[in-house]
């Protein structure tokens, strides 16, 4: 965990800088325009549009200094702790669920919504869950078609279909 | 995300064209799932309300086989639903919603690549008006009044408008640089806190549509001063063009229905006739008098030329004002 | 003793059949679509505006359909605080907060008694905006003219002011995460300079903002859920309650113990409701805030306190009604679901605004006695839906966490339809783990997403106004004072902090 801490604490100060970077950032149709030229006050209006994000990113960046600094002295919890960040339970958790999240979001641009929630649920539930076949088939298909009705047809907000769209299309034809 | 979307795009296209062709003739388009509706601004705003209200038309009336969904895009004053547009998936099931930011967000936001006239041109369904309001506390009833009151204050003389380098912007650089004011600009997130400020007197004058500052108005709060407009509004009969008063300058807010780009000309021509009878009905009308629009339906190659001579009149206006370069 | 009389025959109209079955179906769907993670009262009232067409053509009025949509708002208030409660996920953005104390409560078995304050709290705070509303709307109406934007931003930097203690004892990370969420607040489009900024990698997406359900979702219904999933090892029963009459009525009896929740979030909610500014939303985080500094045991609030349910609940009902009131005495909308109402009584062909009371009598009063009936419909619904919610919580936790994850990513994708938005979500639902491990407090971001961007376009609107000079915010009548108390508020911690250094 101690390790964890520090370098939490970079990585998050230099998201601050690149924070600070882009808040700087002039008009994109002028091509002319000095980087950091918005930060400051501009006289007789007051802030300019960089002002706000530079400055509480600066703030955000000298937080993270003075957790580096509260490492160094051991002062937090975190950075006196010999745990370790991730136990090798929690890894192989993070691994299952969190790779999975990312897998449900990338199957949502070919499969639609529909076709990734269906086979998210059957991998959870049958391979993390260790549910019966017949719970996790029920579930998996109830919860999207359930879904089809309350968003698509009831709530008139039309979910993204991917590939599987020509499979609506008599859907449709009937409900909407 | 962008490869993927491509190949969806092109199958997905596909599909629909197969299934299409093999159901129904070409020529005769009939949409076969919910219509992408984007409204190109947030919600309950000018453009919002008269969506919803096209919606509710469609709807009670029984006009389309397919709902049409509204999708609120008001990300960079527009640039997301024209992005949204440009990308769109299925340009035929997908219609926008506009205002005047349909010219001017792709002149100041050059990155976006958006050319507004590959898009489809459905229907413009009216022209928004625009007076200057002030205050009735301030006694002021003539815009030669205005004129005196505003040069005597300078800088003190506040105008509130929707966003900056937007129609009530255009409008207030036309009156300093005329006119030789030096009224000062503060940009409002929407209509109607501006019409709100004006009543309550944190600001001294607006630049609102009629439909935002006409409960104060009826209230007898705010006066309105100047039509910004060619003829004379029904709706305000004492209230003089700026024309009249020998200003040569006018300003609409365009209305339209807009298709993406790539919509087949068989989809044109069925969503131009749907926005018609929306236009026509009796809803429509009535909407249309009660908030003073101005404008008749205009569509096809009438509502092109129309969008290049509003983009080449924007395009002085923001390099007069020194917006874009 | 007029209004008492128009209000008399107001609530006697709304308790015909047909206006009480609108009412009752409103209420039923708002509570569905509140619950609904992503969804809020907003969603409710905007899909369903079409539909009040046919109502109208059916009633002959624009008051069943107005008491329709005003239903739907109500039960999606309540509706918002059950998922927070029972899955841990913001139902709504109003509801948030509802989720700092209703969720500990919720793991530690007592859903019930989370679920029974809020629906309590939630109807006094509604109740009491209604009398509020009833009695001075027009003397509210003028207030609401008096907020310019310094007094807006002054009440911003209160609310600040009464966040200062919700942070962890990590200041350095406390301060990390406020004013990471005042620059993610930023991103987007600016309205001032009328510039995008913050466009990371040019991708347009960002130029709507990050929006706060997207980090609100993320943080709660992903990271928490994951760090939930690996503390417990799966060994996790949420609930134990077994619900009968006698708990109903045990936990009804416990409630005035939340007395002072549901007072401070009715008033303050009301109160900031009514200024046409941002709505339920800042309204319960305020109350939230306040009930917390001035609790007798501040330490117990994040752990479960029935103050810190109450006080959210009251809020959002309250600021709920409050925001009808700028909506029809100014026809200024104070929230986005206002915003859709408003729109709505445009179609109907009403004219919103200052002389709305004195000229559509006929539709004020029904409306006004609506609000009264479907507050108590919304208890009596609440109440009796109670044992289903918990009956959610007793499903397996390995069918109950890919059912919230499931709820989330669908929910963040129907809040915004933009797929773009369910992927940032994810995003900071895994870096909102790592760091909660760390002990980096979340709440606070989640808090500045809200109110960062009303504080922004307020001050530079504001310094606009005074040619850049600061004293505006202090030497106005109504921003002055509230300035002064912000400041002292926020100084207050430091003072007391250096005062116990000097002393050793």
């Amino acid at each position: 965990m101690r390790r964890a801490e520090l370098v939490t604490a970079v990585l998050l100060g230099l998201l601050s800088i690149y924070l600070m970077w882009e808040a700087g950032e002039g008009p994109s149709w002028d091509p002319d325009s000095v980087r950091f030229a918005n930060i400051g006050m501009i006289e007789d209006e007051g802030p300019g549009s960089g002002f706000w994000p530079f400055w509480l990113a600066l703030v955000m960046l000298a937080s993270c200094i003075w957790t580096g600094v509260n490492w160094w002295r051991r002062k937090t919890p975190a950075s006196r702790s010999s745990v370790p960040f991730l136990t090798p339970h929690a890894r192989a958790m993070l691994f299952q669920v969190g790779g999975s999240l990312i897998v449900f979001m990338g199957l949502t641009h070919v499969l639609g919504y529909y076709g990734a929630m269906f086979l998210f649920l059957i991998y959870y539930l049958r391979f993390l869950g260790r549910h019966s076949l017949g719970r996790t088939l029920s579930i998996a298909a109830g919860v999207p078609v359930f879904s089809f009705f309350f968003f698509d047809v009831a709530m008139r907000i039309v979910l993204p279909k991917g590939y599987l769209e020509p499979l609506f299309i008599p859907l449709y034809d009937i409900f909407l | 995300m962008s490869i993927m979307t491509f190949g969806k795009n092109t199958l997905l296209g596909a599909a629909a064209v197969a299934i299409s062709t093999a159901f129904v003739p070409a020529q005769a388009f009939e949409p076969i799932k919910p219509i992408d509706f984007v409204i190109m601004a947030g919600q309950g705003g000018g453009a919002d309300k008269m969506a919803r209200l096209m919606q509710s038309i469609v709807e009670k009336e029984n006009l389309a086989p397919r709902p049409l969904v509204p999708t609120n895009k008001p990300g960079g004053t527009g640039a997301e639903a024209l992005v949204h547009m440009n990308s769109a998936s299925d340009p035929d099931h997908t219609i926008m919603v506009t205002l005047n930011s349909f010219f001017t967000t792709p002149l100041r936001q050059p990155g976006l690549k958006v050319d507004i006239l590959e898009f489809a041109p459905v229907g413009r369904m009216a022209e928004d008006t625009f007076l200057l309001w002030v205050h009735k506390d301030t006694g002021i009833t003539s815009f030669e009044q205005f004129l005196a009151e505003a040069k005597k204050r300078g800088r003190g003389w506040v105008m509130g408008g929707t966003g900056k380098n937007s129609e009530d912007n255009i409008i207030t650089d036309h009156l300093n640089n005329a006119y030789g004011l030096k009224i000062k600009y503060i940009p409002y997130k929407g209509g109607g806190a501006v019409a709100k400020d004006l009543a309550g007197q944190q600001i001294t004058s607006s630049v609102n549509n009629p439909s935002e500052a006409l409960g104060f108005y009826e209230a007898g709060n705010v006066v309105p001063l100047v039509a910004f407009t060619d003829e004379w509004l029904p709706m305000f009969p004492d209230v003089p063009t700026l024309k009249e008063l020998g200003g040569d300058f006018s300003y609409f807010m365009q209305r339209a229905v807009v298709g993406a780009p790539g919509m087949s000309d068989a989809a044109l021509a069925y969503y131009t006739a749907l926005f018609d009878k929306v236009y026509k009905s009796d809803a429509w009308q009535k909407y249309k008098s009660s908030k003073s629009l101005m404008g008749d339906y205009l569509a096809g190659d009438g509502l092109k030329d129309y969008w290049k001579v509003q983009r080449d009149r924007h395009t002085k206006i923001l390099k007069a004002s020194g917006a874009i370069k | 003793m007029e209004i008492i009389t128009s209000l008399g025959d107001g609530v006697l109209q709304a308790l015909q059949p047909f206006n009480l079955g609108l009412a009752f179906l409103g209420v039923v769907v708002g509570l569905f679509v509140g619950a609904m993670p992503g969804l809020g009262s907003v969603n409710g009232v905007a899909i369903l505006l079409p539909f009040t067409f046919v109502i109208q053509d059916i009633s002959g009025s624009a008051t069943a359909p107005m008491i329709f949509l005003a239903a739907i708002y109500y039960g999606a208030m309540y509706g918002g605080a059950i998922s927070s409660i029972t899955l841990g996920i913001p139902g709504a953005s109003t509801a948030v907060a509802t989720t700092f104390d209703g969720r500990p409560l919720a793991l530690a078995g007592k859903a019930d008694k989370a679920l029974i304050t809020a629906a309590l709290a939630s109807f006094i705070g509604g109740t009491v905006a209604n009398m509020l509303f009833t009695g001075f709307a027009p003397a509210l109406a003028s207030i609401a003219l008096d907020f310019g934007n310094p007094e807006i931003f002054a009440l911003m930097l209160l609310a600040f002011a009464t966040f200062i203690g919700l942070g962890g004892d990590d200041i350095p990370k406390t301060i990390f995460s406020i004013a990471f969420g005042l620059v993610l607040a930023t991103v987007g489009f600016d309205i001032v300079s009328g510039e995008p900024r913050l466009i990371f990698f040019d991708i347009t997406e960002f130029s709507h903002g990050i929006r706060f359900l997207v980090l609100a979702i993320g943080v709660y219904g992903i990271g928490e859920m994951i760090w939930t999933i690996n503390t417990s090892q799966d060994n996790i029963t949420m609930t134990e309650a077994k619900l009968g009459v006698s708990t109903v009525l045990r936990e009804i009896k416990a409630f005035p113990k939340a007395w002072k929740g549901t007072a401070i979030g009715s008033a303050l909610g009301f109160f900031v409701g009514i200024l046409p500014a941002a709505g339920a939303t800042p309204g319960s985080l305020m109350s939230y805030g306040v009930a917390k500094m001035l609790s007798r045991n501040p330490e117990r609030f994040g752990k479960g306190d029935v103050d810190g349910i109450a006080a959210p609940e009251a809020a959002n009902n309250s600021a709920s009604s409050g925001a009808m009131l700028p909506m029809m005495t100014l026809g200024i909308p104070g929230s986005p679901t206002t915003a859709v109402l408003l729109a709505g009584m445009v179609i109907w062909g009403l004219q919103p605004g200052p002389l709305l009371f004195s000229e559509q009598p006929d539709f004020v009063w029904p409306l006004i006695g609506s609000f009264y009936v479907s507050n108590v419909i919304a208890l009596a619904v609440n109440l009796a839906c109670i044992p289903v919610f918990l009956w959610m919580l007793r499903m397996p936790f390995t069918i109950l966490a890919p059912l919230i994850f499931v709820l989330s990513i669908v929910g963040t994708y129907a809040a915004y339809q933009n797929t773009f938005d369910v992927w940032l979500m994810v995003m900071f639902g895994l870096g909102a783990y790592f760091l909660r491990i760390l002990d980096y407090p979340l709440a606070p971001a989640v808090l500045a997403i809200v109110l960062g961007p009303i504080a922004e376009p307020k001050l530079r609107q504001s310094l606009l106004l005074s040619d850049g000079d600061f004293s505006i915010f202090l030497t106005r009548p109504i921003a002055g004072p509230i300035t002064v108390l912000a400041i002292i508020l926020i100084l207050l911690p430091l003072v007391k902090l250096i005062y116990r250094k000097l002393r050793g």
